[in-house]
Parts: C-alpha cells; structure tokens; sequence
C-alpha cells in the first residue's frame, strides 16, 4: 500500500525570523508503522509536525505523501490523507458542540449528511464519547477534550494519523485511556510526545530529534532503553523501564 | 462583584439552555424574531413613558415560567449589568428641568421620568435578550441568524466568540491570579501591571487564533462553517411569532394601563 508512505527527503526549514529549525530531516514511515518522535524541548518535533499536513512548507527538501509531493497546491490533497491532533484540544475543538466539531472536517470533505452522521457516531464510539455528542466543547474535563480532538481527526478517515503530546496533562487513567485508544488504531499512526513510556507502549519504532536533526531511528525498544543516548538528548529511561524499587530516601 | 462569580454565571445561562420544554423546543428563528419584534416595541415608546411599557413585562415573565428558567437568577444577571443604563440615563434629571405630576399633587422633574423609562426599557430588553439565549442557546440563536440570512462570516465570528470566551476567560482568570498572588496589598495591582495583562492576553489570543485556525485548514475549511442540523420552521413557530407580535402591537398601540384605570374606576364608580 504504497499511498500510506511518508517520507521526508532532507527536509530544511527556517522560520522567518532566521531560526533555522530543521538542518536536512530525511526519513520513511511505511504503511501501518506506529513512529514516536522524542527529543529535547525546541529540537523542531514540532516542526516536523506542521511539515506532515502542510501547515509549513519546507524551505528545501521535499515531503512526500503516498505519491503526492508536498506543494501549496497539493496541500488540501494532503490534508485528507494526513490527520493531525494538536496538542492543546482548546485549539483543536472549536465549534459549540461536540457533534458539530467532529462533523467539521467530513462536512468540509463534501460528505451527504447522512454518512456525515454515521462517521461522527462511528468516530465518538470509537472514542468512548458518544454520551457527549450534545455538549459544548468547554463543559468537557481535560481526558474528554482529549479523546473528543482525536475523534475530530479519524472521522475524516486519514491514512497516516499524527499526533503532538496526545496525553499531556491528563490524569493517570485518562492518560491510560487515550494510549488504549491510540492501539485500537490500525493506521499509520506518528506521535510525539515527552512521555517516553507513552511511546513505548504505542510506538513500534522510534526517532530521536536534536537540534533540528535526526540523531537516532530504530526499534523503541531499543532506543528507548540506550540511557545514554537518552541522557545526551535531555530525555531519561521510561520509568517502566526504570526499576527502581531501592529508593530508600522516597520510601522514608 | 468578582471575576469568577461573573464566568459561572454566564456558564449556567449556557446550562439552562440545555433544558427540554415548549419554549427551547422552539425554532430559533422565530425566538430571534420575536425578541427583535419585541425589542423595537419596547425602544420605540417615547421618552416619558413608563407605565404603558409594564404591560410587556408580560413576554418574559410567560417565557420565563414557559420555560422553567428561574426569574430570580435572570432578575440578578439584569441588575449586574445595569451600572451601563444607569450612566447613560443619569444626567436627565439634571438637564431635564421642566416639571411633570405624576400623581395628583405629586409633581417630579421630567428628567426623572425619562430616567425611569430608560431603566424599565432596559430591564425589558436585557431580560428578554437573556431569556433568548438561555432558551435558544448562543449557538442556536447563531444558526437561525444564519437561515434568516446574516452573512456566513458575521456569523462565525460569533460562533467563535461564544466558543473562545470560556477560554479567554479562564486564561484571564489564571492570570490575574497569577498577579494576585504575588502582589501584595496594592502593589502590583495598580493600571499599569493591568495594561500589560491586556497587552499579554492580547498576544496570546493571536497566537491561539492562529493555531486555531491551523487546526482548521487540516480538516478542510474554505470558508463557511457547516452546519448539519436542519430545523424546520413549523405551524406552532409561526403561531408564536403571530401571537407574540399581535401582543407586542396591542401594547405598543393600546394604552392597556389606562384601560385597566377606566375599567376599574368604571366598576366602582
């Protein structure tokens, strides 16, 4: 399934102001692939991010999706196979109802209103927010928010699914909630995120982002237990990976 | 007053308009229509009048109780923002010096009259304004502003307005806490600290609508904000919108208070 491709080809970005955020960014994510994307703060994840649906365009290098380069005229193409779910869901959710929101995107992608409805519905169970399709957006706790912004994004059917910090400031359960969600997911699935055991429960592989480069790519496992490596980047072992039943001075 | 008894108050006129009966089951066209209708009766009375615009205190008492809305917090939201009318009509009385009785043997400063209408005025309207968005909802009166034909852009500007508030608010909430906690009496707490709060909240607003609108173009939008539900304007809407302007005209154009005075001297005299 070749149109499930992404792929970054020495992809260059600089912000208007002059800060050169990615220094030649090249990778391929395959059809089905669950990818975490870690690094330090201000490393350019988010910029990647914004590069995978053509919110930016890359100042040199190419991006492509499936077949289709990345080009202001192929944008909306991309968006359709690309869905992102930004990490504050206040940003994400911006219609007064729930239903409304998750409608959106399939009503702007030309959908009849009664497919319309059944992907909303489809979206929300898939979600565990169906009791909520009713409510406006701000009468939602932080776990709903969350869980109502991913069903926003699916809804449209992308292929390649992305995500910036899915769980950031959600409580333990709701956390754990959104990681079961995102397994349920067969899609091409790309997250980034600082919550290292987030990545180690839904990624496959994982790359590592410094300085607007890629410093490592390979089985999360692997990279995620290489403390080292983590150390050099600002990150630290998952704490699942921690083991760390003798700390006498928390215990006291 | 404090700033978050304000936001929870405006959060439960959000609530309210969740409930179920007659009136919110209404098609919000016709809420619009009569509010407006309503709106214009009221405004339209000339400036010393006051007792011919009690009888419209009529329409949102009966939409109140229709709608199972408690008088007594809509009553409250009417006085919180009262200071506005009581500032526009409170030189009348000085500059308004010729004389009225009101009563046999009672005579006042027509300024005062003038004064009264505005706040009986306002009183009507707000109320009425309010009844309509807790009956309607913010939303709902949007959709109807839509099908009675406000331009598409006119009305997402106030989709997002309703939707951001909460969010604005609340930002605006963390940081004059923020400020509060570490200025202490009034240090800190002055004009200039607060211009720069405006200043912040103004930055961060722009760059929320950007993001905003970012998430907006990856799921498709090209300008108008879709709607699905489609209400369907029915005979009982109608009736309502006929039955409401009939009252509002007898009131506007029958001075029902006199009639009630000459009925009632008739009776026992």
């Amino acid at each position: 399934m070749s149109h499930h491709l992404l792929e970054f080809n020495d992809v260059r970005f600089r912000y208007p102001d002059g800060t050169e955020a990615l220094k030649g960014v090249s990778f391929l994510i395959t059809h089905g692939e669950s990818v975490g994307i870690v690094g330090p703060n201000g490393a350019g994840k988010s910029t990647v991010l914004l590069h995978m649906n053509g919110h930016l365009l890359p100042t040199s290098g190419t991006v492509n999706v499936g077949e289709v380069p990345l080009r202001k005229e192929t944008r909306s193409e991309i968006r359709r196979k690309v869905g992102v779910v930004f990490q504050n869901p206040d940003d994400q959710l911006f219609m007064p109802t729930v239903f409304d929101d998750v409608a959106f995107g399939p009503l702007n992608l030309g959908l009849p209103p009664d497919r319309v409805r059944e992907r909303v519905h489809e979206a929300l169970r898939q979600v565990n927010a169906l009791a909520l399709a009713d409510k406006p957006p701000h009468h939602l706790s932080g776990g709903q928010k969350s869980a109502v912004a991913i069903a926003t994004v699916i809804a449209m059917k992308p292929d390649i699914l992305v995500m910036d910090e899915p769980a950031a400031s959600l409580d333990p359960k709701s956390r754990r909630s959104v990681i079961g969600l995102l397994n349920s997911f067969t899609h091409s699935k790309i997250v980034a995120s600082h919550d290292l055991d987030l990545i180690l429960d839904v990624c496959a592989r994982c790359l590592v982002i410094r300085d607007g480069q890629i410093v490592a790519d390979g089985p999360a496992s692997e990279i995620l237990s290489n403390a080292t490596l983590l150390a050099e980047n600002n990150l630290e072992l998952p704490l699942t990976l921690q083991g760390r039943p003798g700390r006498e001075g928390a215990r006291q | 007053m404090s700033f978050e008894t304000a936001t929870s108050g405006i959060g439960r006129l959000d609530r309210l308009s969740y409930r179920d009966t007659a009136v919110h089951r209404l098609d919000p066209r016709a809420k619009v229509i009569a509010t407006f209708l309503f709106a214009v009766a009221v405004v339209s009375f000339p400036r010393y009048e006051v007792l011919s615009l009690f009888p419209f205190f009529l329409f949102p008492i009966l939409m109140a109780a229709l709608a199972d809305i408690p008088a007594g917090f809509i009553a409250k939201k009417v006085v919180a923002v009262s200071p506005f009318a009581v500032f526009v009509g409170i030189f009348n009385p000085l500059f308004d010096p010729l004389t009225v009785s009101i009563a046999p043997g009672v005579a006042v400063s027509a300024g005062w009259v003038s004064f009264a209408s505005i706040l009986v005025k306002f009183a009507l309207t707000v109320s009425a304004a309010l009844l309509l968005i807790a009956t309607t909802s913010f939303p709902g009166i949007c959709r109807g502003l839509r099908r009675l034909g406000l331009p598409a852009l006119f009305v997402s500007q106030l989709l997002f307005l309703y939707r951001y508030l909460f969010v604005l608010m609340e930002e605006t909430m963390r940081v004059v806490r923020a400020r509060d906690m570490r200025s202490f009496g009034n240090r800190g707490a002055g004009v200039r600290v607060f211009v720069r709060i405006i200043g912040t909240l103004f930055l961060r607003t722009v760059e929320r609508a950007e993001r905003i609108y970012g998430a907006m173009l990856a799921r498709g939008f090209r300008g108008d904000v879709p709607s699905m539900r489609r209400e369907t304007f029915r005979p009982s809407d109608a009736f309502f919108v006929l039955g409401a302007g009939c009252f509002f005209s007898l009131c506007r154009f029958v001075p029902v208070p006199r009639l009630i005075g000459l009925l009632f001297r008739g009776g026992t005299g």
